[in-house]
C-alpha cells in the first residue's frame, strides 16, 4: 500500500496543474463564446472567481503529491 | 485526558452549542432562500453593475470567505478559548442577519443598498468560518473519547436543521402574509426574527464553562503562541490539513450540496415541477433523513469514521445518475398519451406587442390533468410579423408547475430521502474524525480550514458550477452532475488509500 500511496503522489502532482489548465482553457472558450456586454462581463467573473478559487487548492493538491511520493502518508499519527 | 463528564452536563453542552449553530445555519439560508426577492429589493432591475454584484453578493461571496473566516476565528479560539470564539461568531452572525433585514431599498439608497447587503453577506460567511469549527471542539472536548462520534453528531444535524427552519419560517411568513405583503416588506421578517433567537442563543452559551482539554491546556501554559503558523507551517500537521480536505470534506461537501440544494433546484428547475411541491419534497425527505445523522455518528464510535463515510461518498458515485434521470423520466410529460388525459382547460389566449416592433407574441396557455392525479401547464407561443410575407415563427411548447401524481410524489420524497441519507453519512462522523485528525491546541484553526474549503467552496459551488456545466453547448440535463460525481470520485480514491480507519478505544488518550 505504501508503493501505491507513493505511486500515485507523482499522478496528483500532475493533476494540480493539469486541472489549472483546463480551467483556463474553458474560461477563455466559455468567455469568448458569451455575448457582447453584461452577459460576457457576468461570464468573465464567474470564471474568474472559479479560477481564483481553485488556483490555490490546486497548488495545495501538488504539495498533497508531494508529500505522498516523499512517504509522509506511510504512517499517519494515529496509525 | 479522558473526559467523562455528567450525562446531563454533555447534553446540555451539546443542547447549548447546538442551537447556536442552528441558528448560524439558519441566518445562512435565509438569504439563499429569499435571493430572488432581496435581488429584485435591493438591486436595480435594468442595470448592469448591480447584475454583477448580484451575481456576486448572493450567490457566492458567503461561501467564498468561509474559509478566511476559519482562519481569523479558528486562531481566535486557540489563543482566547472556544467559549467566547463562538459567542463573537453568534453575534456577528445574529447582527448582520438583523440588519439584512433593515437595510432601506435600492430605490430609497441607490447602489448603498447592495453595497451594504454585500458586506453584510461577507461578515454572514466570516462568521460561519468561525461557528461551526468552535461548536464542534467545544462538544467533542467535553465527550468521552469513545463517544465522540455520537455527541458531535448532534451538532451535525444544524446544517440540516437550519436550512429546514429556513424553509419552514419563510413558508409560514408568507402563507400569514399573502405573495404581495411578503414580497414587498414580509421578506424582512425571518431576517428580524434571527435577533430572538440569538438573543436567545447568546444567554444560553454565555452559562456555559470552557472546553475542559483547552483549560488545562491554558492552566499548563501550553496553549498555542501562533496557532495558524503552526497549522500550516509545521508539515507533520499541514500534511494532515490537506489529506483531510481531499481524503474527506472535499467529497462531503459535494455530496451534501448535491443531495439538499441541487436537487431541489433540479426538480425546480430542470423538471418544472411547482415551487411548493418540490419544497415539501425536500422537507419531506430531511425529516425522514434526519435521525440517521446521530446513528452513523454513533455508529462511527464503533466500527470508525472512514468507511461509513467514503461509502456514502461511493453510492452518490454510482447512482446519482441514475436517480437524475428518474426525476427526469416522472417529469417528462411529452410522451403522455391521449388516453391518460383526464382534462384540458379552455385555452388562455394573450397577445403582447414585442418591444419597439410592430410584430406580436401570442401565447396559449392551458390547464392539462391526468387520470394518475397529475397536471401540468402547458404553453404554446408563436410571434406573428407585421410583415405578412415572414411565416410565424413557433416556439417548441413548454410546460412548467407541473404537480406531480401522489405515487410520484413520494417516490421523489424517497430519492432526495436517500440522497440525504448519504449526506448523514459522510457528514455524521466528520466532526469527530476532524477533531481526532489534529492536537488540542491548534484544533479549531486546523480543522476548520479543511472543514470550510471542502464543504463551503466544493460544495457551495455544486448549484453554480453544476447549472453552468449544464449550459454548456452540447451538454444534457444530467451533465452538471458530473462536477460532483468527479470530486467525490476523487476524494474517495485519496481517502480509501491515504486515510486511516480510526476505532476510539475507551482508555483512549488525547493530544
Amino acid at each position: 500500500m505504501n508503493g501505491l500511496k507513493k505511486a500515485l503522489g507523482i499522478f496528483w502532482i500532475l493533476l494540480g496543474p493539469a486541472s489549472i489548465i483546463f480551467m483556463f482553457i474553458q474560461a477563455i472558450e466559455k468567455v469568448g463564446l458569451a455575448p457582447e456586454g453584461v452577459a460576457k462581463t457576468n461570464t468573465a467573473l464567474q470564471w474568474g472567481i472559479i479560477l481564483f478559487i481553485f488556483i490555490p487548492i490546486s497548488a495545495g493538491l501538488v504539495v498533497f503529491g508531494y508529500y505522498a511520493l516523499k512517504g509522509e502518508y506511510d504512517k499517519l499519527p494515529e496509525d | 485526558m479522558n473526559v467523562e463528564p455528567q450525562k446531563n452536563s454533555i447534553f446540555k453542552v451539546i443542547g447549548a452549542s447546538s442551537l447556536g449553530t442552528l441558528i448560524e445555519w439558519y441566518d445562512f439560508y435565509i438569504f439563499g432562500s429569499l435571493a430572488t426577492i432581496i435581488g429584485s429589493q435591493l438591486f436595480p432591475a435594468d442595470a448592469g453593475a448591480s447584475a454583477l454584484i448580484n451575481t456576486l453578493a448572493i450567490f457566492a461571496a458567503g461561501f467564498i470567505v468561509r474559509p478566511f473566516g476559519a482562519l481569523v476565528f479558528g486562531r481566535l479560539g486557540d489563543l482566547i478559548g472556544r467559549k467566547y470564539t463562538f459567542l463573537l461568531t453568534l453575534v456577528l452572525m445574529g447582527g448582520s442577519t438583523f440588519l439584512i433585514g433593515l437595510i432601506p431599498s435600492y430605490s430609497s439608497i441607490g447602489y448603498a443598498a447592495p453595497i451594504l447587503v454585500l458586506i453584510l453577506r461577507l461578515i454572514q460567511g466570516l462568521a460561519l468560518g468561525g461557528e461551526y469549527g468552535g461548536a464542534a471542539t467545544y462538544v467533542a472536548e467535553h465527550a468521552p473519547a469513545n463517544k465522540r462520534g455520537f455527541f458531535t453528531s448532534w451538532i451535525q444535524t444544524t446544517a440540516t436543521g437550519g436550512l429546514f427552519l429556513s424553509l419552514g419560517i419563510i413558508v409560514l411568513t408568507k402563507n400569514l402574509l399573502g405573495a404581495e405583503d411578503f414580497a414587498a416588506w414580509g421578506w424582512r421578517v425571518p431576517f428580524l426574527l434571527s435577533i430572538l433567537l440569538v438573543g436567545v442563543s447568546i444567554y444560553i452559551r454565555m452559562k456555559m464553562h470552557e472546553s475542559p482539554m483547552f483549560t488545562k491546556l491554558k492552566t499548563e501554559g501550553n496553549i498555542s503562541k501562533n496557532p495558524l503558523k503552526e497549522s500550516f507551517s509545521h508539515k507533520a500537521n499541514f500534511k494532515m490539513v490537506l489529506l483531510a480536505l481531499f481524503g474527506a470534506t472535499m467529497g462531503q461537501g459535494v455530496i451534501w450540496y448535491t443531495g439538499q440544494f441541487y436537487a431541489q433546484s433540479f426538480i425546480e428547475n430542470t423538471c418544472k415541477v411547482d415551487f411548493n411541491d418540490s419544497r415539501y419534497i425536500l422537507l419531506w425527505g430531511i425529516a425522514f433523513a434526519t435521525p440517521f445523522f446521530v446513528i452513523f455518528g454513533s455508529w462511527s464510535d464503533k466500527v470508525g469514521r472512514k468507511w461509513i463515510m467514503l461509502t456514502g461518498m461511493l453510492l452518490g458515485i454510482i447512482f446519482y445518475r441514475p436517480i437524475y434521470q428518474i426525476f427526469l423520466d416522472d417529469t417528462d410529460v411529452t410522451k403522455i398519451e391521449q388516453k391518460d388525459i383526464k382534462e384540458i382547460s379552455n385555452p388562455v389566449v394573450t397577445k403582447t406587442l414585442i418591444e419597439n416592433t410592430s410584430d406580436s407574441l401570442i401565447t396559449t396557455t392551458s390547464q392539462v390533468t391526468l387520470l394518475s392525479g397529475a397536471s401540468f401547464t402547458k404553453i404554446q407561443a408563436h410571434a406573428k410579423y407585421a410583415d405578412l410575407s415572414k411565416p410565424e415563427s413557433i416556439s417548441p411548447d413548454a410546460f412548467k408547475d407541473k404537480k406531480l401524481s401522489t405515487p410520484v410524489f413520494w417516490k421523489f420524497v424517497f430519492l432526495i430521502f436517500f440522497q440525504i441519507l448519504l449526506v448523514t453519512m459522510v457528514y455524521g462522523p466528520i466532526a469527530a474524525f476532524l477533531v481526532e485528525l489534529f492536537p488540542t491546541k491548534i484544533r479549531y484553526t486546523s480543522m476548520s480550514l479543511p472543514y470550510h474549503v471542502g464543504n463551503g467552496v466544493f460544495g457551495g459551488l455544486v448549484p453554480f458550477i453544476a447549472t453552468l456545466i449544464a449550459s454548456f453547448s452540447g451538454s444534457t440535463p444530467l451533465s452538471g452532475l458530473w462536477y460532483p460525481i468527479g470530486i467525490a470520485a476523487l476524494s474517495f480514491i485519496i481517502g480509501a488509500i491515504y486515510l486511516s480507519n480510526k476505532k476510539p478505544d475507551h482508555g483512549e488518550a488525547d493530544h
